[in-house]
């Protein structure tokens, strides 16, 4: 999909391979972006996952494709149409799954299934009215990390700090209404207020991601990582620290088979994050049963 | 408008998967399991993709790994209920391998490879040929068969999978049959509305019949009534407006629906009545 410059390819030697790596500014763009990613998304993912809302999470990657062929209409700055259009799909998903819609537990994937496919259906409308079938339709989806200005890693950077710094706040009573909603909202915790800003965060992480991951795979860096560490380990700290550490590495991975081989880095991202999935799944039900491979993620201690 | 024999093919296929979509997604909001059919819509592209890189028909692909992820993804959750985590992580895997699929077949034909992933992944309903539209009908009236037949106990097996157990109700091997109706419906849609956009269709009709009755057998004959009613109005607007592709036209009509009956049944509202009537009182006392 992407050709490249001559290189002389992956070789034993890490040290010239990473000289090879960082030898174009645009190479070094891409790691550094994918590093803020990785650590944004690792984190948002742990709890995504903690919380069961993956179906959410990636309903609201795919806002993103509508919001980039959007911006493209309006010859807006991309970046624009997928904050906007991640943040409102936050909105619409995060009122209507606490809007008083306990009468059935089916209503809520429902409706995040209805806002995926409207959002979708709204992007291909965009991509035809823009001028036929855009030829780059696929780097939208599936991800393009060469174009990556210096501009999008400072902006990736300020909505990573942004990202940290509201998990340094809510991160403890969100742990608790996760982990326990009827005992939090007991002693006081504003359980919906929460709900709804960490759907918010999780739209800005994956608006964020999907500039470099694609509208489809961000869903590899916020389910995969969390996955594998709540499966290694039933500690808060230590598991949230091995996400990030495991989403950085799946990052670098990827970024750097697809630039010695030439397949989309979304290929290359899954394959890694699945492969390290896998391997931690199969080694945890070998632990747990060694007789059945029926391994499931061990619950997270309750915080002291 | 009927005068053209593609309309007449894209009509008769429509009303045939709307139908299946309808019936099928019924089951699947009633069982909270929309997730998994987010996850199989991604394997139908991948499906796809992998038939077209190989040179194969390409329904062969769609259909073969529809049913086998699903019966896969039933076998890895417990009670035939995949888990959230686990069914994520599968398809983004499977989501990959399609990107995968599209590079090879791009990188092996030249020219004229950005349509078929478009078509795969948006639908070309206004393209299919007579003989595929047959096919698919034929198909859709299997799977609708299908399902009715096995309407009665899967209800109960869905709302009481514990009580249905204990009266002998085969709950397992009822809910890997709805996954691979699940994946077969699916595998139908991808050639309508395409990969992405099935979600809609499945669930959009099934949310709105289930606020508006209360009855399963009424909701799941108002879901298929608006599904298939959803794509006739969206075949005849973007008949009308060429430039609204046809997929994106039935989605927003059936999250149109959907929207309506949520506003009109909201607990939301009545609150908001209930709170203004207080408002109200407040004022007069």
């Amino acid at each position: 999909m992407t050709s490249h410059l001559p290189i002389a390819g992956l070789s034993v030697d890490l040290i010239s391979d990473f000289r090879q790596l960082t030898a174009f500014p645009f190479m070094v763009n891409a790691l550094e972006a994918g590093t803020v990613v990785a650590i944004m998304a690792g984190v948002v993912g742990w709890f995504m996952v903690l919380r069961r809302e993956s179906f959410a999470g990636h309903s609201l990657s795919v806002m993103a494709f509508p919001g980039a062929t959007f911006a493209l209409l309006l010859g807006l700055s991309a970046a624009v149409g997928y904050y906007t259009f991640c943040g409102a799909g936050a909105l619409v998903i995060g009122a209507s799954a606490g809007a008083g819609t306990r009468r059935h537990r089916g209503e809520e994937s429902a409706v995040t299934g209805a806002v995926q496919a409207f959002g979708l259906a709204c992007g291909f409308l965009f991509l035809s009215l823009y001028q036929g079938v855009l030829a780059g339709y696929e780097n939208l989806l599936f991800g393009d990390f060469l174009g990556i200005t210096r501009g999008q890693v400072l902006t990736l950077a300020i909505v990573c700090v942004l990202t940290l710094g509201f998990f340094a706040v809510v991160g403890r009573p969100l742990l608790f209404a996760s982990l326990d909603e009827p005992v939090a909202r007991a002693s006081g915790v504003p359980v919906r207020r929460v709900s709804l800003a960490f759907m918010l965060a999780l739209g800005f992480t994956v608006a964020a991601t999907a500039q470099i991951t694609g509208a489809l795979l961000v869903f590899a860096l916020l389910i995969a990582p969390a996955a594998t560490a709540q499966l290694i380990t039933p500690r808060v700290g230590a598991s949230l620290v091995l996400t990030v550490l495991l989403g950085m590495a799946i990052t670098w991975a990827g970024l750097a088979l697809a630039y010695f081989y030439n397949y989309p880095v979304g290929f290359y991202l899954t394959a890694v994050a699945f492969s390290v999935y896998l391997i931690a799944r199969l080694a945890r039900a070998a632990i747990d049963h060694p007789t059945l491979l029926h391994g499931r993620s061990r619950a997270v201690e309750t915080p002291a | 408008m009927f005068a053209q024999e593609f309309v007449r093919n894209a009509w008769l296929a429509g009303t045939a998967i709307a139908l299946a979509s309808g019936l099928v997604g019924y089951f699947v909001v009633l069982r909270a399991q929309v997730f998994a059919g987010d996850a199989l819509s991604h394997v139908a592209f991948t499906g796809a993709l992998a038939a077209a890189a190989a040179g194969i028909d390409i329904r062969v692909g769609l259909f073969a790994a529809t049913i086998t992820i699903a019966l896969l993804l039933g076998a890895l959750g417990d009670r035939s209920r995949p888990d959230d985590v686990t069914i994520g992580i599968t398809f983004a895997a499977i989501l990959g391998l399609g990107v995968y699929f599209l590079a090879l077949f791009s990188s092996g034909s030249g020219g004229g490879n950005g349509l078929l992933g478009a078509r795969t992944l948006f639908g070309s309903i206004f393209g299919l040929s007579a003989t595929a539209a047959v096919i698919a009908a034929v198909i859709a009236a299997v799977i609708v068969a299908v399902l009715l037949a096995i309407a009665r106990p899967l209800l109960f097996a869905s709302v009481d999978p514990a009580v249905a157990a204990a009266r002998g109700v085969p709950v397992r091997a009822l809910g890997l049959l709805l996954l691979a109706l699940l994946g077969a419906t699916a595998a139908e849609a991808t050639q309508a509305i395409g990969a992405l956009l099935l979600l809609g269709l499945l669930a959009a009709p099934a949310g709105a019949a289930q606020r508006l009755t209360a009855n399963p057998y009424h909701a799941l004959g108002l879901s298929a009534a608006i599904a298939v009613l959803s794509t006739w109005a969206g075949l005849t607007i973007s008949y009308e407006i060429p430039n609204l592709p046809p997929s994106s036209a039935i989605i927003a009509v059936a999250t149109g629906i959907y929207l309506l009956a949520f506003l009109a049944t909201s607990d939301l509202r009545h609150a908001r009545t209930r709170g203004l009537l207080t408002a109200v009182r407040g004022t007069e006392t």
